[in-house]
């Protein structure tokens, strides 16, 4: 019987790794083998406009590309976008999420309107803000005037001091549903005795966000803040709609396509796609680290 | 006594107020869009909140000037196919995942999460380069293909998260009845995960409709671009003169199905996006 049932388990056990091989293998062909030769490219001097065999230029490239201030500019407006933007978000979201997990009439319809943004395309939410903010005819302009606020119309998405944080404005609109669909997830997950507890023992509303919700839903938190981070810091439509290839809101992606694509520079282009791809992967394990959560637990939805 | 019913009363106020904010400030934009489609010539510059004369010029001009049906026809197409066989191939690997024990399981699972979080400008000149090689370059295979990166590690996840919560009985009954890992697969859980099959498609048809930087690389001309690359792709002379009207007509006419789709499947899409998420 036992003899039996190992052979059993042995047969799922094969059957198992050939149910897996159709989508492993289309993985490593959409995913591995693009990368790995994305790795090459950045090693040769490959140009998409010449057809000869690129040659080897070694680390070449990566010097370049250090050297390059337009690079590091790219490295800091990334940077900048995505710590602004999570942060709001994630206040964003909380305040939504803890008003939205009150009893209350509305309460289901507000969470439905909650979904309308996320819903939207990201070229689309950025055309419509783009239409909102445009510097003479906007809504926005014109209703801080109306209200006295500003004296003349700003050029939201051309003035470069501003031009960054339009950006990070659009996105928090665009992403702050999803917070606070995960933080509220995971609030309603909460049994109520704990708040009966706290009220016992005379708790206020802030003592009991910050000592008991806050602690019990911070893995939860955690997990939505990395990934939010982590598609924060390959961002590409927002800008490239919003402002093109302006250097004021470069992003890394935004810079790393302008050279494979419109300077036809394989080679340089794909160091700096690689200078990207390494900078994500040191931020999740940062983030993994310092947020102390099992990889596992993560998961996405756009 | 009456001090403290005033400040119940005055916390109240704020709440709804800030309740209203929040609503105002989530709905707006997309009202705003609705509004400046129904638009025409100098009206579109002015603040009123509904159009004195609503018209629907924008709409008929977006489809009589530009292939705007062809393109939303490329996008149905290139959402639904990589879908399915997103389905296809995650479900079977979701099987093994979720339901068989074999050493490497972790290390695999762990591979699959951290592909969903590719940066997709990494793989841009390989996949290029493939793409040209396989002679998809500006054709719709060319994103069936490419989409694959993002939405089968997804639907992989999301569907093992789902098949780890079959109830073991259920196998244990069929395979004792002989059957095999494939006829437990497609006949006894498949029929059970419908629900789930259609909350992983839908939010994986989502996240191709609104692909934005594979659909601009790998397409060249109007005729096999899809909505956000046609919808971002709109312009004028200058800035000023861009087609305002007929760019909000566009979006409106794309975004007003996801939103039903979205309102509609509401529960389901909050629990696929918090699968795995919370539960961990």
């Amino acid at each position: 019987m036992s003899a039996g049932l190992s052979a059993l388990a042995l047969e799922r056990r094969r059957a198992a790794w050939w149910f897996l091989l159709p989508a492993v293998v289309a993985v490593l062909l959409v995913a591995g083998w693009p990368l790995a030769r994305t790795i090459w490219f950045s090693l040769t001097d490959a140009r998409l406009d010449e057809t000869a065999a690129p040659a080897f230029v070694g680390l070449s490239n990566y010097l370049l590309l250090i050297e390059d201030p337009d690079w590091w500019n790219a490295v800091r407006n990334t940077v900048v976008f995505a710590v602004a933007s999570v942060t709001c978000e994630t206040l964003l979201g909380l305040v939504i999420a803890l008003a939205l997990n009150e009893r209350m009439r509305g309460r289901g319809m507000l969470r439905a309107a909650m979904l309308i943004p996320w819903a939207i395309p990201t070229v689309v939410s950025a055309q419509i803000w783009g239409w909102m903010l445009h510097d003479q005819v906007g809504v926005v302009n014109q209703a801080l005037l109306a209200l006295g606020l500003v004296e003349r119309p700003l050029a939201w998405t051309a003035d470069p001091d501003l031009a960054l944080w339009a950006v990070v404005a659009v996105d928090v609109w665009k992403t702050t549903p999803f917070m606070t669909l995960l933080i509220l997830a995971a609030l309603q997950l909460l049994p109520d005795e704990i708040y009966e507890a706290a009220d016992i023992d005379g708790l206020g509303p802030v003592g009991r966000f910050f000592r008991l919700t806050l602690p019990l839903i911070r893995p939860a938190l955690m997990v939505a803040v990395i990934f939010r981070t982590l598609d924060a810091l390959r961002v590409f439509d927002l800008m490239y709609v919003l402002t093109g290839n302006s250097a004021a809101t470069a992003s890394m992606s935004v810079y790393a396509r302008q050279q494979l694509v419109e300077f036809q520079d394989i080679g340089f282009g794909s160091a700096a796609a690689t200078g990207l791809f390494l900078i994500i992967a040191l931020a999740t394990a940062l983030l993994l680290t310092a947020g102390r959560v099992r990889l596992g637990a993560a998961e996405g939805g756009r | 006594m009456s001090a403290r019913r005033l400040r119940r009363h005055i916390g109240r106020v704020l709440f709804v107020l800030l309740m209203l904010l929040i609503a105002f400030y989530t709905v707006f934009p997309f009202y705003w869009a609705i509004v400046t489609s129904l638009k025409s010539g100098s009206a579109l510059f002015g603040a009123e909140p509904w159009p004195a004369h609503p018209a629907w010029g924008n709409y008929v001009a977006v489809f009589r000037d530009r292939p705007f049906g062809r393109n939303i026809l490329n996008s149905v197409i290139v959402a639904t196919s990589v879908v399915a066989v997103s389905l296809c191939l995650g479900a079977t690997a979701a099987f093994a995942l979720g339901r068989v024990a074999f050493r490497g399981r972790g290390v695999l699972l762990a591979a699959i999460l951290a592909v969903s979080m590719f940066p997709q400008v990494a793989v841009l000149s390989g996949l290029f380069e493939l793409i040209r090689w396989l002679g998809l370059y500006n054709s719709l295979g060319s994103l069936v293909f490419s989409y694959l990166i993002f939405t089968l590690p997804f639907t992989v996840w999301v569907l093992t998260t789902f098949m780890r919560e079959m109830p073991r009985e259920l196998e244990e009954a069929a395979v004792m009845d002989g059957a095999t890992p494939w006829v437990v697969l497609t006949r006894v859980f498949l029929p059970l995960m419908g629900p789930a099959l259609a909350t992983t498609g839908l939010l994986a048809f989502i996240a191709a409709w609104n692909e934005f930087l594979f659909a601009l690389t790998f397409t060249l001309t109007d005729d096999m671009r899809t909505v956000p690359v046609a919808i971002a792709l709109i312009s004028g002379a200058s800035s000023f003169e861009l087609p305002w009207g007929r760019i909000m007509a566009a979006s409106v006419i794309v975004t007003v199905p996801l939103i039903l789709l979205v309102l509609v499947f509401q529960r389901r899409i909050v629990a696929g996006l918090t699968a795995g998420a919370v539960k961990g």
